[in-house]
């Protein structure tokens, strides 16, 4: 079970300086801060890299796999995420940038958009079945999938049971190398080129019982200083061969995955909170005019990843620039695939309830009442001081016997006070007797009673 | 030992459908804490939504009291609006009184009290005309209702 939690996103501890803004912006309510550090809660963590995004310390920071484990391989297989493209200003072109993956190292270059468009393709496929849960839910962002397991359990039948176009290239790419070049497998490394934390979890510990075929997973911000330099030195914007088109380019960001389907009604959503808040009606079956919800976790969707080097909203006209570049230059063939069934999950997602209490329904109960009765016992300011994102939270923690009451400051000083009575009493100090403790005067007890 | 029983009381405002579905959401979240099925929850959460929307369309807003123990959530949804006249009636899939205003926000498609039959285990309706209406939902946790 050592891989059972594992996750990309980590805290830097010598960085952390304890503030509440992770714990006030975390979905799951994941994050505590304890002894003045914050401690992520391993089995509530979905990934989504929110905390990296609003840390100002840049104390939280997703783990990836080195540039140089390249060289664990005889043959390297690239597969750049489509928000790639948007990383780099209208100087540098797609042609550019594939051309220069391969100058820095890789033997051959897959572009995940290529895959995007054949999940589409599978998308509508699988869509044509009636018998199908609408709305349907994008399952392309692991995060949003992770959120579902966790918060939204009724809506699993909801998930589209089709293979994110990451693992849809790693399986192709794998499949056209082998095929051309002869080489064999276990030569082969598939490296993922990644803005998103998420998808490190996926890989290194995917959903219950699944395989990755991407072997490792490298960030943007590692990448993206040595394609520069290259591109800076060698402009060749020769096209490379079997190019996505603008479809799977446009994956990148918001909306690309949805209108791509060009058909029903479809919602993008993306930030985690406005996700949470759509899949929040989702559950209450109030969406059921709807066929199809893309959401991703980030804002303005992968262009908004925790590990992109630009600006979302920069990247995004970026990516805008390049889509147009596209559409003027060829329509390239979108990608097909004759077997769709093979893309179809072989197994779903399962519910992991660790929001529960207890197994116990009678001591969840006993536990609910207790944390109702704690609740109210405390300030209901929700100001984080005690390292719990609320009060609430607070009032479950010391049930669930990670926290105690003093944690809280108001809680903290009353007590203080108290004992600071019970001194007084014991002693019988007469305090007014004492020219040093003339002008001293305990506070009021009967206030805070 | 006393049954451990969790009551919550939240206030329904009238004709605010932003605020609605906050009260349902809130059970969810405390029956999924519980460790309640998600099928189960489902069921509570929307049942106990349909009411509340019908609070706020025709009952100028209301009450809604739930209460959980160990076997079931109780939820009792009461308004002081116009009542229902013929209850029978109202019960079928599409009947709606629901003015075009309220159509055209997406609402009163006449399909509340039949959702809310599918959906608990157990629904009673006490109305009146001019005096409002209180519906009782009851959702067992061990029920395999299917919907």
């Amino acid at each position: 079970m050592a891989q059972a939690y594992f996750h990309s996103v980590t805290l830097d501890k010598d960085r952390c300086k304890g503030c509440t803004n992770c714990i006030k912006h975390c979905p799951t309510e994941a994050i505590r801060v304890r002894g003045g550090k914050a401690v992520i809660i391993a089995e509530r963590c979905i990934d989504c890299g929110e905390c990296l995004r609003v840390c100002p310390y840049h104390a939280k920071k997703a783990v990836t796999d080195k540039f140089e484990s390249i060289h664990d391989y005889k043959f390297k297989i690239a597969l750049p995420a489509p928000s790639l493209y948007g990383q780099f200003g209208p100087k540098y072109t797609r042609p550019q940038i594939v051309n220069a993956l391969r100058k820095i190292g890789f033997d051959y270059v897959f572009e995940v958009a290529r895959a995007a468009e054949i999940v589409t393709n599978a998308t509508l496929e699988y869509m044509n079945n009636d018998k199908v849960k609408r709305p349907v839910i994008s399952s392309a962002c692991p995060a949003v999938v992770r959120l579902i397991q966790v918060s939204f359990p009724s809506l699993i039948e909801n998930l589209l049971k089709i293979e994110s176009p990451m693992e849809v290239a790693a399986t192709l790419s794998r499949q056209e190398v082998n095929k051309k070049y002869g080489i064999p497998a276990e030569d082969i490394g598939v490296f993922f080129i990644s803005p998103c934390a998420a998808k490190v979890t996926s890989v290194k510990a995917p959903y219950e019982d699944k395989v990755s075929k991407v072997d490792r997973v490298l960030s943007f911000k590692d990448i993206y200083i040595p394609l520069l330099e290259v591109m800076k030195k060698d402009n060749d914007k020769q096209e490379p061969f079997s190019l996505s088109s603008a479809i799977g380019v446009a994956w990148a960001g918001t909306g690309g995955e949805s209108e791509a389907l060009n058909k029903g009604r479809r919602i993008a959503v993306h930030g985690i909170k406005n996700v949470n808040d759509i899949l929040e009606q989702a559950a209450q079956d109030k969406l059921d005019d709807i066929d199809f919800i893309e959401a991703l976790a980030c804002p303005e969707g992968c262009l908004g990843g925790p590990l992109a080097v630009e600006n979302p909203f920069i990247a995004k006209v970026n990516l805008k620039n390049e889509i147009e570049n596209i559409r003027k230059s060829r329509a390239h063939s979108v990608h097909k695939i004759d077997n769709v069934e093979r893309l179809v999950w072989k197994s779903t997602v399962e519910y992991r309830p660790i929001m529960k209490l207890d197994d116990d329904m009678m001591k969840a109960l006993e536990k609910m009442q207790k944390i109702d009765e704690l609740t109210e016992g405390l300030p209901g300011l929700d100001c984080g001081a005690c390292g719990a994102p609320s009060c609430r939270a607070l009032a479950e923690d010391i049930v669930l016997g990670s926290a105690k009451e003093t944690d809280c400051i108001f809680k903290l000083r009353k007590k203080v006070t108290d004992i600071a009575y019970q001194l007084y009493e014991i002693e019988d100090i007469n305090l007014s007797g004492n020219e040093k403790y003339q002008n001293f005067t305990l506070p009021n007890r009967k206030t805070e009673e | 030992m006393k049954k451990a029983v969790i009551v919550r009381d939240y206030t329904i405002p009238a004709n605010d459908f932003t605020i609605a579905g906050e009260a349902s959401s809130n059970v969810r979240k405390i029956l999924t804490q519980l460790g309640v099925s998600p099928n189960v929850v489902k069921r509570a959460s929307i049942a106990m939504y349909e009411a509340e929307i019908n609070a706020v369309i025709h009952g100028k807003g209301g009450n809604a009291h739930v209460e959980i123990d160990e076997n079931k959530i109780y939820i009792v949804i009461s308004d002081e609006g116009p009542g229902i006249a013929d209850l029978e009636l109202a019960m079928q899939e599409g009947y709606s009184t629901a003015p075009d205003s309220i159509r055209e926000m997406g609402f009163g498609a006449g399909m509340g009290l039949s959702n809310m039959k599918k959906h608990a285990d157990i629904l009673d309706i006490d109305t009146e005309v001019n005096r409002g209406t209180t519906v009782h939902i009851t959702v067992y946790f061990n029920s395999d209702k299917k919907i």
